[in-house]
């Protein structure tokens, strides 16, 4: 991961609401337009989007991938950046894009111009809309912080949603034990190897109810729904909200 | 013997041993207690990123040099190492360098071999094929006496026998060393191995040992080690043999020197070990002790088809820290004995496919989340996620499919009834109709959502659609496009 600098705040961004916000927890995503939109920056949502590629590429079937990616690539006409709520897809699109099409004279370019426009929501937030917080809810709330592995060592989105939730008032942060470890969920290797994630996953909820937490808060929807369902499928009371539905629920009722 | 040497269970099988291990508390506890003091031993050693960093850039660079230099390098070496009176032998299979090593034990009329720790050698599995032709093979490092002792394998590069505990050992020092009473006393224990290993290097007509690095420069092998055994297997029987992977040369010395603070501070989180062992020649006219004979054999055995390949030459940087595997979610819970190759873990994921074939090792690629610990922690920075997403590609291609170099093995997971899934989701995916109505589908349909998903739901609870998409949520808003 490279340190990446930042453009200055603009009017106007583009969302890339990824597949699995889309049709899973599309609040998140309505949640994500509400944080930037207060702000003062108006989103564009391009109504033909539909998936990074990530599926495809990471289970060996990069052309399968590519025709997917191609077909967002064209969608982002303005020069305005890409913001996207799930840093495991960010990270697809700001790494993987420019690896995936490394030799096509038109795609690779258009890959590589593209790369260096994605944000991850959080980073967004933090590095480029600067908002302030200071007004929202402050009674205390403790929360356990959950990073996707390739987001964070792609994006480093672990600093970036650390800093947001330190911009809250009210909020703490309670580290979990081997919180660096993975989730298991891994994309289709779920499906594949569902003994091998299930284990690992059965410990990540129990490192996150260990901290007595029963609430965590992450910026990536895969990990998310791995780990509220396997925690939800052996009766352990903890489950995940989207960090852009957190910081919305703590500014509810902001005073003016 | 199996028909690859290097395995000795089919790794198509993976599945069904990740399982066994899964169930076995016991097996999980001890990789857990083990990875997680290693992590911590690790962390320790590194405590300055920009340090740690700035050792993983020269490290990284040290081995592409060696690499990009290899053919050069390794004539030098030969050249080098026959001028210092080290006799270099050229084995491209594991049976060609096997037989090697049958043939310098024949000509000395030797029956019985001591033998430093050597992956190499585990890799050819020379204990088996030289205890069929009626030599004696005894290994010498503890965790290797341990496991063998057992009949069983290495679970782990470095600590041979991470997979048992101190009963375990009792109970095997118990049984097969005479004399030996059970206990749990882990002083008692390692002495007890001790003295019945100090005979056996008496005895030993040859020594055989592995290589860490060889230097191209000086014709120097590099041995490193905690408990001397390597120092005792390449000194005291009057013939040494040492055997490697032909990608550990180096091209200088003054390279070593990184290699090895990277080597030890990332596999046992050690400043340094209690070993380093310079070998640069047989025992000279005048010296005291040493080796009348000293062989090299460089091992080929795959290894020049990931040479061959731009991307996937980097496999080859690997120092065998076992860093990666004491950081890998998955080697956490299932242990090396599940990969059923001798490299387990991340390292082994990338480089069994060259030994083996992806025909043979071609599901060890999707058994990783690419979770990227690996490559986060390893000392020579090689991309470890690039290459299993590289390798997937290469065993799922279309046997048909006619590529400049195949890989052995191309195409051996090809799956016609898993191109037809993901052709339709590109199908899906790329065209903005086809997803929309997908969508219309699945979220006005989502009573019927099914409750049992493949996979998933044996360990979560159904997935199930949204009543609206984010797609229909913003169009209703009036978002702008
Ligand atoms: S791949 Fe890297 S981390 Fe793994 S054993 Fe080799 S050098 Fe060590």
């Amino acid at each position: 991961m490279q340190t990446r600098t930042y453009p200055p705040k603009p009017s106007n961004v583009y969302l890339f609401g990824t597949c699995l916000i889309d049709l899973f927890v599309p609040q998140a995503g309505m949640d994500a337009v509400r944080l930037m939109e207060r702000e003062g920056v108006s989103v564009h949502f391009p109504q033909d989007q539909s998936c990074c590629g990530q599926p495809a590429y990471t289970s060996g079937d990069a052309e399968a991938a590519r025709k997917v990616a191609r077909a967002q690539m064209d969608l982002f006409k303005q020069d305005w950046p890409i913001v996207v709520p799930s840093g495991s897809c960010g990270g697809m699109m700001h790494e993987h894009w420019p690896k995936l099409f490394a030799g096509d004279p038109v795609y690779g370019p258009k890959a590589v111009a593209l790369a260096v426009r994605v944000f991850e929501l959080a980073e967004f937030i933090v590095n480029v809309l600067r908002p302030d917080y200071s007004r929202a809810r402050a009674e205390p709330c403790k929360v356990a912080l959950h990073t996707s592995c390739s987001a964070r060592r792609e994006m480093g989105t672990r600093g970036h949603g650390l800093s947001l939730l330190a911009s809250l008032p009210g909020v703490e942060v309670v580290e979990h034990v081997r919180e660096s470890e993975c989730c298991g969920f891994g994309g289709t290797f779920s499906l594949r190897h569902p003994d091998i994630s299930g284990a690992i996953v059965r410990d990540k909820v129990d490192s996150i109810a260990g901290t007595g937490c029963q609430r965590f808060i992450t910026a990536d929807c895969g990990c998310m729904l791995n780990i509220s369902t396997a925690a939800q499928h052996r009766g352990v009371g903890v489950a995940g909200t989207h960090m852009a539905s957190f910081v919305c629920e703590r500014l509810a009722g902001e005073s003016a | 013997m199996s028909k690859h040497p290097m395995q000795f269970v089919p790794s198509a099988d993976f599945k069904e041993r990740a399982r066994g291990a899964l169930d076995d508390d016991k097996l999980r506890k001890s990789f857990r207690g083990a990875m997680d003091f290693l992590q911590a031993k690790r962390r320790n050693q590194f405590s300055d990123e920009e340090e740690r960093e700035s050792l993983r850039d020269l490290g990284s660079a040290i081995r592409k040099y060696a690499l990009a230099n290899l053919p050069d390098l390794l004539e030098q070496l030969e050249r080098k190492l026959t001028a210092n009176g080290i006799q270099v032998h050229w084995a491209e299979t594991a049976a060609e360098a096997n037989a090697i090593v049958l043939d310098i034990m024949q000509r000395n009329a030797a029956r019985r071999m001591i033998k430093g720790k050597s992956m190499a050698s585990e890799e050819i599995e020379l204990n088996h094929y030289l205890g069929e032709h009626g030599m004696e093979c005894v290994e010498s490092d503890m965790g290797e006496y341990i496991v063998q002792l057992a009949g069983e394998k290495p679970s782990h590069i470095v600590m041979p026998a991470i997979h048992k505990n101190k009963a375990d050992v009792a109970k095997l020092f118990e049984e097969h060393i005479p004399d030996t009473p059970y206990t749990e006393d882990v002083d008692e224990l390692i002495q007890t191995g001790r003295r019945a290993l100090r005979q056996r290097f008496m005895e030993a007509d040859v020594g055989l040992s592995g290589v860490n690095f060889a230097v191209a420069e000086t014709g120097t092998l590099w041995l490193i080690e905690n408990e001397g055994n390597g120092r005792l297997s390449t000194t005291v029987p009057p013939v040494h043999v040492a055997i490697m992977g032909m990608e550990k040369v180096v091209a200088k010395l003054d390279h070593v020197v990184p290699l090895v603070s990277l080597l030890t501070r990332s596999a046992t989180g050690q400043a340094v070990t209690t070993y380093f062992n310079l070998i640069s020649s047989p025992r000279r006219p005048g010296e005291l002790d040493g080796p009348r004979e000293v062989h090299l054999v460089l091992l080929d055995n795959g290894r020049s088809q990931a040479y061959a390949d731009e991307q996937l030459r980097s496999t080859l940087q690997c120092i065998r820290c076992g860093a990666c595997m004491n950081h890998c979610p998955v080697y956490g819970r299932i242990g090396g004995h599940a990969y059923g190759t001798t490299y387990p873990g991340p390292i082994g994921k990338i480089l069994s496919p060259h030994l083996l074939g992806l025909d043979e090792a071609g599901d060890l690629p999707f058994a990783s989340t690419l979770c990227g610990a690996c490559s986060e922690v390893c000392p020579v920075r090689i991309p470890i996620p690039d290459l299993l997403i590289r390798l997937r590609n290469e065993a799922k291609r279309n046997p048909n499919e006619t590529v400049a170099t195949p890989l052995r093995g191309q195409g051996a997971k090809h799956s016609a009834a898993e191109r037809v899934v993901w052709q339709f989701w590109s199908g899906a995916f790329k065209s903005p109709k086809a997803w929309a109505a997908l969508r219309w589908g699945a979220t006005r349909l989502r009573a019927f959502t099914p409750g049992a998903q493949a996979g998933w739901t044996q360990h979560r609870t159904p997935l199930k659609p949204a009543p609206r998409s984010l797609h229909d949520l913003l169009k209703d808003k009036g978002q702008p496009e």
